[in-house]
């Protein structure tokens, strides 16, 4: 595995590994966007309808809830091969970068939902009161109450949704996906060079450390309760 | 303009149905004059909060009307209650101010949700921020200030939208005693400069007695007696009033089953009298002070005593009348029997 360290590894292998890299972030932050397009509603719609929300409705609080524990049950491997018609509807195409996108998003959506829903559950309830009390509307009180006032734990938990996601574009990885858990499939596991599995894994875990550091230092310094 | 600010009639207010229903309020009627500042006290769980929050519609009443300048709130819109409560601010035990914004921009806060331009929102809250005495904290986070200062934020708050009513809800509970007099010292002062009526929420007597001019006892959800805070202070003529005026809050059979004892309410005085000192010199009666909270406002003596007469009930007569004989001091035979 020493030969990590020599040049003759990086001239077989960098190309590889700096696309498998750019493939990961590409998988990882655009299925995140996404996921979060569909979770951020989902979520706050949680907080407004649950039984002491501001629009309590317990039958759509319910239908939500339940369809947020489906697609959290299923394991990310079975979903992503169950929708695979699904996906070619959508992008076109089953494999490579495209084709994991919407199993990712479509996957992390209903964990980002709970994540969201944590976050803003975190809001002094008498600070909704209170706006409440002046007269602020449903919307308002998410844009300028609940959005706000969450914004340094919501940024915590987007760097726990992104790990998740980054997690999961390796496992798309294994059948078909591109990025860094392919190579590791394919080269480290299939043709047992483990050298491209140590770096893969090196890799990952790289990334993963940045992701947080950077997440916790900006959650961290825009938060205006800790000054 | 109507000489009440705010009608309650007939309210009740219940929460769930069936066997598990509770009766939070029964039958209140109050009437709120414009520019009074008016006290409504009780025990935890008599329905102060309850009551309070079913004058700006936070608590939607399950029968009953509630006016507020001319307007039934109960009869209002969702919009137009929005609207209405603009008018009827409030200001809470937690302060409840946005963490992540500065003092400015919490004062800016209600403005914003009715859409006034930013850089006039800015300049009003400026100088709410001075009004309240806290010029050079705007641009501080809540964060970094102390209880008080984070009360006087919330109240540059209340007062953004020029409201006629400000509810206070037990807004110095969380306060030590010289914060919470310097806060109700400002409570005051804006319900004379601005003619802001004030309706103060507190289970501490001290607060009724420091600023308000009236107020109610709501004792299990029904208001047990209401009145100007004098009439209640010297005269509590029901169990909850007398639970609440007598010192230190609880009933006097603390004190012993057979206790003769007498409740001397100071009424004002242009000063405080040595009246147990004199007692003992002019009438030769030894009495025994069983409690005491009184208290100095503006040189005069407000509060109350309760003393344990005398055995002897020459003595004691002679003690009561001798009481009674004093200017602005009202004197009250109790007898409490276990």
């Amino acid at each position: 595995m020493l030969e990590i360290f020599t040049a003759g590894f990086w001239s077989q292998y960098g190309a590889l590994l700096a696309a498998g890299t750019r493939d990961t972030l590409i998988m990882t932050l655009v299925a995140t966007v996404f996921a979060y397009v569909l979770g951020l509603p989902l979520g706050v719609a949680l907080i407004l309808t649950q039984p002491h929300g501001i629009r309590p409705c317990a039958l759509l609080y319910r239908v939500l809830g339940w369809i947020i524990n489906v697609g959290r049950s299923l394991p990310f491997i079975i979903l992503m091969v169950a929708i695979m018609d699904f996906t070619k509807l959508i992008v076109g195409t089953k494999i490579g970068v495209l084709g994991a996108i919407p199993p990712l998003v479509i996957s992390a959506a209903p964990f980002i939902a709970r994540m969201v829903e944590t976050s803003l559950a975190e809001v002094d309830a008498g600070v909704v009161e209170a706006a409440q009390s002046m007269g602020a509307s449903t919307l308002q009180i998410v844009w300028k109450v609940y959005l706000p006032e969450a914004k340094p734990s919501l940024i915590l938990g987007g760097s726990i949704s992104i790990i998740t996601i980054l997690a999961y574009t390796a496992i798309a990885g294994a059948i078909g996906a591109g990025g860094l858990g392919d190579l590791a499939i394919r080269y480290g596991y299939q043709r047992r060079v483990d050298s491209m599995m140590l770096v893969t894994v090196i890799f990952l875990i790289a990334l993963v450390q940045i992701i947080q550091s950077i997440f916790s230092r900006v959650s961290t310094r825009i938060d205006k309760r800790l000054k | 303009m109507n000489e009440h600010i705010i009608q309650i009639q007939h309210l009740n207010k219940t929460f769930g149905s069936g066997d598990g229903a509770v009766h939070a309020l029964e039958e209140i009627n109050l009437d709120i004059r414009q520019g009074e500042i008016f006290g409504i006290i009780g025990l935890s769980g008599a329905g102060k909060s309850t009551l309070v929050r079913c004058m700006n519609l936070l608590e939607r009443p399950t029968a009953g009307k509630v006016i507020v300048d001319g307007q039934d709130m109960t009869a209002l819109s969702e919009k137009e209650l929005r609207l209405a409560r603009r008018n009827i601010t409030m200001i809470f035990q937690s302060f409840n101010l946005l963490m992540q914004r500065t003092c400015l921009k919490n004062v800016c806060f209600p403005m914003e949700l009715c859409g006034v331009p930013a850089d006039k929102a800015r300049r009003r809250a400026a100088e709410l921020m001075e009004l309240v005495g806290l010029g050079d904290k705007a641009d501080a986070y809540p964060a970094q200030l102390s209880g008080g200062q984070k009360q006087r934020v919330a109240i540059a708050r209340a007062l953004a939208t020029d409201p006629k009513v400000l509810l206070c809800d037990e807004a110095t509970s969380a306060l030590d005693p010289t914060t919470t007099a310097s806060i109700l010292e400002l409570l005051k002062d804006l319900n004379r400069k601005l003619g802001v009526t004030v309706v103060v929420i507190t289970h501490q007597m001290s607060v009724i007695e420091e600023i308000c001019s009236r107020v109610a006892i709501l004792d299990g959800g029904v208001v047990a007696e209401q009145g100007t805070v004098e009439d209640i202070f010297s005269h509590p003529s029901t169990d909850a009033a007398r639970r609440l005026v007598y010192p230190g809050g609880a009933s006097v059979q603390q004190y012993g089953a057979a206790t003769h004892a007498v409740r001397v309410a100071f009424n004002g005085g242009s000063a405080y009298q040595p009246l147990i000192a004199s007692l003992a010199i002019e009438c030769g009666v030894k009495v025994n002070i069983l409690g005491a909270d009184t208290r100095n406002i503006d040189g005069k003596a407000f509060g109350t005593m309760l003393l344990g007469l005398p055995d002897d009930p020459n003595d004691a007569a002679k003690a009561l009348s001798y009481i009674r004989s004093q200017p602005d001091v009202a004197a009250e035979e109790v007898e409490y029997h276990a």
